[in-house]
């Protein structure tokens, strides 16, 4: 049993067949990978699994609970943290306020009218958000303007900020799209190093086979909306199937 | 039977200026992505061009009549307009007459141009800036424009009368009368809106409005120059605008602040309708011109009192309620 | 102190003490000089200052800090003003009930507008808040007019039954409003030399309730709740993909500065004890909105300045006529002095809204910061560090796509 459960999740636009019968488990505390090539349906998935799509038929269970019908924020605060393709921080916000968020997040709930409590120095969430900037290497950065921030950055920003509110699952939607490859190799190690030393489940959408081959237990190979093979790494680098998925027919 | 046509026809004028002026918004909206405040001014300002053109026609030299005296007994003085001297005075009094209808030959340029000035010297530095800041600087214009047309023309309500032949009511039907310059007024807006749709749907130049309407940084990789298409547009929505307020004179004596009045009630139209709905707009101008024309009979009063003072604003707001996008909105405008 | 760092302790010790000063500040010349018609020392306008500060401070709240455009925060501050009436009318004269009524029911009536206006944003928000307090307009003005009193505006009468107070004083004339015994009107007058200072409980009154009105804001502005608010404003995906509901958020900070309206509300009406509909109108709705931008929407300390600078030269520049202008210009040739005074004649006295509408599109064009941010360019300028600034901003920005 994984802590991620999808069963038979359909999704259709109009016409247009998404997600057909989509099963699929992720193991707690395993880094488990979806690819494919474009429009194999990542992205609805994805979405599906974060509470912006309702699929048309089947089940998404997070710890033996249903995710379907919930608001994106009920989602998050059942243990499920989303990084996005571009990262999504609050621009006009410095770092540390950034930071701040989510831990208040965690701490007070969807809602807590807290209009008057004054943050001290002292206090807990300062201090996670400070070690948690520690962590990241983001320390001498925290009084700047998130948006001035670079790319690279603002990913770590991003990633640390899921990180503060300790989920058990981290979905990170192509977090190295658009990246040089410096900070793709950066952003790789960053995930090998949170893989490592804590306990989390990691769920990763990508196209970057450098990244999927770098980080994953398993993968999970999508086609025009299905599932087409689900294997561990070194099995799906020869497999013919998956060649076939991405290069075409004419391959 | 009567009373129902008669509330639709009584709706229909105002309706009609809602539609103009919703339509205008719209065009500015839709092509140039810009909340425009200042559109209510720009319908004030034609109201205002048809006073402008009847104190020209007006304009008069004193002559002294030995002939007759005054009440104190004074040699009379009498007012002979320009017009009058020239072309005699059966035709002078004739245009003079005609003045509202005649000011319509300078709304059009006018606005126009006045258009064309907002759009390049202040608009154009406002496109990539966010919503409420064009929010906020067309408020401020709207007021300047406002306040310029008060130190000129006074406070109060200046009336600009409608000729003598399109004065007085007619019999439309056995039981209904109703105001002839109403039916002009009306017959007028149909006019305008079918011309600026036939403009948008039959020329090449509004073909491209309408592409860059939908997608404007496609039509701008084509290697057309949009930019200059979308001033072009403006200065047609400021003269839709103008338009529909030097014809609204004689329904209403123009004031310095119809101009607010109106774009209250037009930006709820516009959201009833649709924000960048070209059709919506017009629809729900009639629509809301209509209910309002409904809702001020004294059935609807005596039954729900109050009902034809807020009538356009609860309509407006159960639509954005249960409709958030309005009757014909489309998807990703302005959330 | 109180719970603020030092900067925000500096910013609200000097806040108050112009607000407590604020009789003398606001008296710099002499009575019967030529530039006393520059002074605003006097109770009546000095009480405008402050209240329509309280209402801009709680207008930013939701504006400067969520973005969400309100054009119809008029309708709160009618309320206010009508419930604190009522409470004069049925309970008494003392002002603190009839404040806090004002408070409370300007804060539910928000609460219910606040509710419907925010399952949209952006402008569709912006016109939905319109719609509600045009319709509270209209129907203050018609259907409401036994609540109301319509057009005539609600007033004490001497059949008012005032249960805790008296209908009428001793020698028949309507009561007056009071604080425990210290009537709002009373004020006592210092002369000092040829200055006269003139200090009124009602000033004193409002100050109080806006320096706490602003140490409220700032307290919010610094809490967690208020950095919630700056996030909504900045990026509503995050929020929501971060486990915290946008919605409640912003009905709080609507309520917080719904309530702000209403004290504002509830003070107008306990300084002059009367209360009609045109305070609901969307043109009161849109002064607040010009104060607030005009002082600096979303800094502490602007809305205060708009709304002083605003009441000020609403104040000033329409007592202004051509007669003064030709005093100022005497010095010029006759025929120059003419032309001045021909060229400022549309700006001044009635034409007082023109020269506001133009200073308003100027400060949206080239200072969105507002007042505010033109006195931090000006103080940069002085100390030379705006080049310095500048460089640093520019290589700061530079890795930013």
């Amino acid at each position: 049993m994984g802590i991620l459960e999808i069963k038979d999740v359909s999704k259709r636009f109009g016409g247009l067949k998404a997600l057909t019968d989509v099963n699929l488990s992720v193991k707690e505390n395993t880094c488990h990978a979806i690819i494919g090539p474009n429009g194999a349906g990542k992205s609805t998935l994805l979405n599906c699994l974060v509470g912006k799509l309702i699929p048309d038929t089947g089940s998404v269970m997070f710890d033996g609970q249903s995710v379907l019908g919930r608001a994106p924020f009920e989602i998050n605060q059942m243990g499920i943290s989303r990084v996005f393709q571009t990262p999504e921080i609050f621009g006009e916000l410095t770092v540390m306020e950034n930071m701040l968020i989510p831990i208040f997040a965690q701490r007070d709930g969807a809602f807590r009218l807290h209009a008057i409590e004054s943050v001290g120095r002292e206090s807990e969430v300062i201090q996670r958000a400070e070690a948690m900037l520690e962590e990241m290497n983001m320390a001498d950065k925290k009084h700047m303007n998130s948006a001035s921030l670079s790319r690279g950055d603002k990913r770590r920003l991003e990633i640390a900020m899921c990180l503060s509110q300790r989920p058990r699952l981290l979905l990170l939607d192509e977090p190295t799209a658009g990246m040089a490859r410096a900070d793709t190799n950066n952003t790789i190690d960053l995930l090998r190093q949170i893989k490592e030393e804590r306990d989390i489940t990691i769920a990763i959408i990508e196209h970057d086979m450098h990244v999927v081959f770098s980080l994953a237990d398993r993968i999970t190979v999508l086609a025009q909306g299905t599932p087409l093979v689900e294997d561990e790494p070194q099995n799906i680098r020869g497999n013919p199937k998956v060649r076939e998925a991405y290069l075409g027919e004419s391959a | 039977m009567d009373a129902i046509i008669l509330q639709i026809l009584n709706g229909l004028d105002k309706g009609s200026a809602y539609a103009l002026i919703a339509l205008g918004l719209t065009l500015i909206f839709g092509t140039l992505g810009v909340v425009n405040f200042a559109h209510g001014a720009l319908f004030m300002i034609g109201a205002f061009c048809a006073v402008t053109v009847q104190r020209l026609l007006t304009l008069s030299f004193e002559t002294v009549d030995p002939e007759k005296t005054d009440f104190l007994g004074q040699p009379l003085k009498v007012k002979t307009p320009y017009i009058e001297s020239w072309f005699g005075p059966e035709v002078g009094t004739a245009i003079i007459d005609w003045a509202v209808p005649l000011a319509i030959l300078l709304t059009i340029p006018v606005m126009l141009a006045i258009g064309y000035v907002m759009e390049r010297g202040l608009i154009k530095h406002f496109y990539k800036r966010p919503h409420a800041d064009q929010i906020l600087v067309t408020f401020g214009l709207a007021i300047v424009l406002q306040e310029i047309v008060k130190y000129y023309f006074g406070a109060n309500p200046i009336q600009t009368p409608a000729p003598d032949a399109l004065t007085g009511v007619a019999q439309l039907m056995p039981g209904v009368v109703y105001p002839i310059w109403r039916i002009v007024y009306f017959c007028f807006a149909v006019l305008i809106i079918g011309g600026v749709f036939a403009f948008l749907q039959f020329t090449t130049f509004g073909m491209v409005v309408r592409a860059g309407m939908a997608d404007r940084e496609t039509v701008g990789l084509l290697g057309i120059n949009i930019d200059k298409r979308f001033t072009i547009m403006f200065g047609i929505a400021a003269a839709v605008a103008g338009l529909a307020g030097v014809m609204y004179g004689p329904i209403n004596a123009p004031n310095y602040h119809m101009g607010m009045d109106f774009l209250v009630l037009s930006f709820v139209v516009v959201v009833v309708g649709g924000m960048g709905s070209l059709p919506g707009a017009v629809l729900a101008g009639f629509l809301l011109g209509i209910l309002e024309s409904f809702a001020s009979t004294t059935w609807a009063t005596t039954t729900i009192p109050g009902i034809n003072q807020i009538i356009i604003y609860l309509v407006a707001i159960i639509i954005l309620l249960t409709r958030p996008r309005g009757l014909m909105g489309r998807k990703g405008v302005m959330e | 102190m109180f719970g603020l760092d030092r900067k925000d302790t500096a910013l609200l010790a000097i806040v108050a003490l112009l607000t407590l000063l604020a009789p003398f500040i606001l008296n710099p010349f002499p009575a019967g000089s030529a530039m006393a018609q520059f002074n605003a020392g006097y109770p009546d306008l000095m009480q405008r200052f402050v209240i329509f500060g309280i209402f801009a401070i709680g207008f930013n709240i939701l504006f400067g800090l969520t973005g969400y455009l309100s054009f119809g925060h008029a309708a709160f501050l009618g309320v206010g003003s009508y419930a604190a009436v009522w409470m004069f009318k049925l309970l008494s004269m003392n002002i603190l009930p009839a404040i806090f009524l004002a408070v409370v029911i300007a804060g539910l009536f928000a609460l219910v507008i606040g509710y419907v206006s925010l399952r949209r944003s952006g402008i569709y928000f912006s016109i939905l808040t319109l719609a509600f307090a045009q319709m509270s307009y209209a129907l203050a003005y018609s259907v409401l007019t036994p609540v109301t009193n319509g057009e005539t505006g609600l007033q004490l009468t001497l059949d008012d039954p005032r249960i805790l107070g008296s209908s009428a004083t001793a020698d028949g004339s309507i009561p007056v409003t009071s604080l425990f015994g210290f009537e709002m009107r009373s004020a006592t007058e210092l002369a000092l030399g040829p200055w006269t200072f003139t200090f009124s409980v009602g000033y004193y009154v409002c100050a109080v309730a806006m320096i706490l009105a602003f140490y409220m804001a700032i307290r919010i502005f610094r809490s967690p709740f208020g950095m919630m608010l700056r996030a909504i404003k900045s990026n509503q995906t995050r929020m929501n993909y971060t486990g915290l509901n946008a919605r409640p958020y912003t009905l709080a900070a609507f309520v917080i500065s719904g309530m702000y309206a209403g004290l504002a509300g509830g003070l107008l009406a306990a300084m002059d004890p009367l209360a009609g509909a045109e305070r609901m109108q969307w043109t009161a709705s849109g002064e607040v909105v010009l104060m607030t931008i005009l002082g600096g929407a979303g800094t502490l300390i602007g809305p205060v300045l708009g709304a002083g600078f605003i009441k000020y030269f609403e104040n000033i520049f329409s007592k202004i006529n051509d007669n003064i202008l030709h005093g100022w210009f005497a010095f010029m040739p006759d025929g120059l002095e003419d032309a001045v005074v021909f060229l400022l004649h549309p700006f001044i006295g009635k034409g007082w809204h023109l020269t506001l509408g133009i200073l308003f599109m100027l400060v949206v064009i080239f200072l969105p910061g507002g007042l505010v941010e033109g006195g931090q360019r000006i103080w940069a300028w002085v100390t030379g560090k705006n080049r310095r600034s500048a460089k640093k901003r520019a290589t700061t920005t530079e890795p930013a796509e």
